[in-house]
């Protein structure tokens, strides 16, 4: 049931990403994208990562897609029957040189020594402990972000806002009109 | 049954291909930002497969594919509104988004 889930998912995931690089409309472009990450909301959902799933729908289907229409409508060039999504010259090299990456990895990930085999060889080190494993993922992942006593990433996460507040001032600054 | 590590792995590298040829490939600039949120995403898929699938005891309990997924989210977020702004200030100076055009750096 799962790997048939996981199939359906997965080819609706490829072949929206093949929209979104091929459409002749950027626009087009642009709506496949939701499709793109509602689809990898649901591989999420398959693994048990339920909060980033949420976290996908929100950030990514909601505000990124968002703004990239945004984008698009604020810098609007060619007229109608125009593309508005073309490739470069050397599309051809592109081509070429993602697929060598794509294979080169699907090689590595299908010929190289299984995570279960490597498992054995890792030792344990210190003494971090974490919080007892609540059975909701959503809450885990809130003690693991926060938690000031056992094992966090309180320190990671701040600075994971300061980054936050300079990218809005950031954004500010650079689109303002002056 | 449930399907293996390496499903959700090659599924990662095909979207990491499809997103780095959009990266590579498109004259638009938003286009170029679209393929790398795709690719973004495909790491995001891998990280939190790791996470699932890890055997070792003290380390799945950490969850930390699944934390690292959250923090690169955080980062795409930053990078994309940045990103678009820069592109709208530079179709405001320039009036175009190609980025075949935009060569005053270009030496």
């Amino acid at each position: 049931m799962a790997t048939l889930l996981f199939w359906v998912i997965a080819i609706i995931l490829v072949a929206s990403a093949l929209i979104v690089v091929g459409a002749r409309k950027i626009v087009h472009s642009a709506i496949a994208l939701v499709a793109v990450f509602a689809m990898a909301s649901g591989i999420f959902l398959l693994l048990n990562a339920e909060f980033i799933a949420i976290v996908q729908i929100l950030i990514y289907a909601g505000a990124v897609t968002i703004l990239i229409l945004f984008a698009l409508m604020l810098t609007r060039t060619s007229n109608q029957n125009e593309t508005t999504n073309p490739n470069s010259k050397g599309w051809g090299v592109a081509l070429i040189v993602s697929a060598l990456v794509g294979a080169g990895v699907i090689f590595a990930i299908t010929f190289g020594r299984s995570l279960v085999q490597l498992g054995g060889l890792a030792t344990a080190y210190g003494t971090a402990k974490a919080c007892p494993m609540p059975t909701n993922n959503v809450v885990y992942i809130g003690m693991l972000l926060y938690s000031p006593s056992c094992y966090s990433y309180v320190l990671p996460f701040e600075i994971a806002s300061l980054v936050l507040l300079v990218a809005i001032v950031g954004a500010i600054v650079i689109a303002r009109e002056d | 049954m449930h399907p293996t590590l390496t499903h959700f792995l090659v599924l990662g590298a095909v979207l990491f291909c499809i997103g780095l040829y959009g990266a590579l490939a498109k004259r638009n600039a938003i286009a170029i930002l679209m393929g790398i949120e795709i690719m973004l995403n495909a790491v995001n898929i891998t990280m939190v497969a790791f996470s699932f699938y890890n055997p070792v005891k003290p380390y799945s309990t950490f969850l930390t594919g699944q934390i690292f997924a959250i923090f690169i989210i955080t980062v795409a977020a930053a990078e994309a509104a940045v990103a678009l702004a820069m592109i709208i200030a530079i179709y405001r100076k320039r009036n175009t988004v190609d980025v075949g055009e935009i060569n005053l750096m270009k030496w």
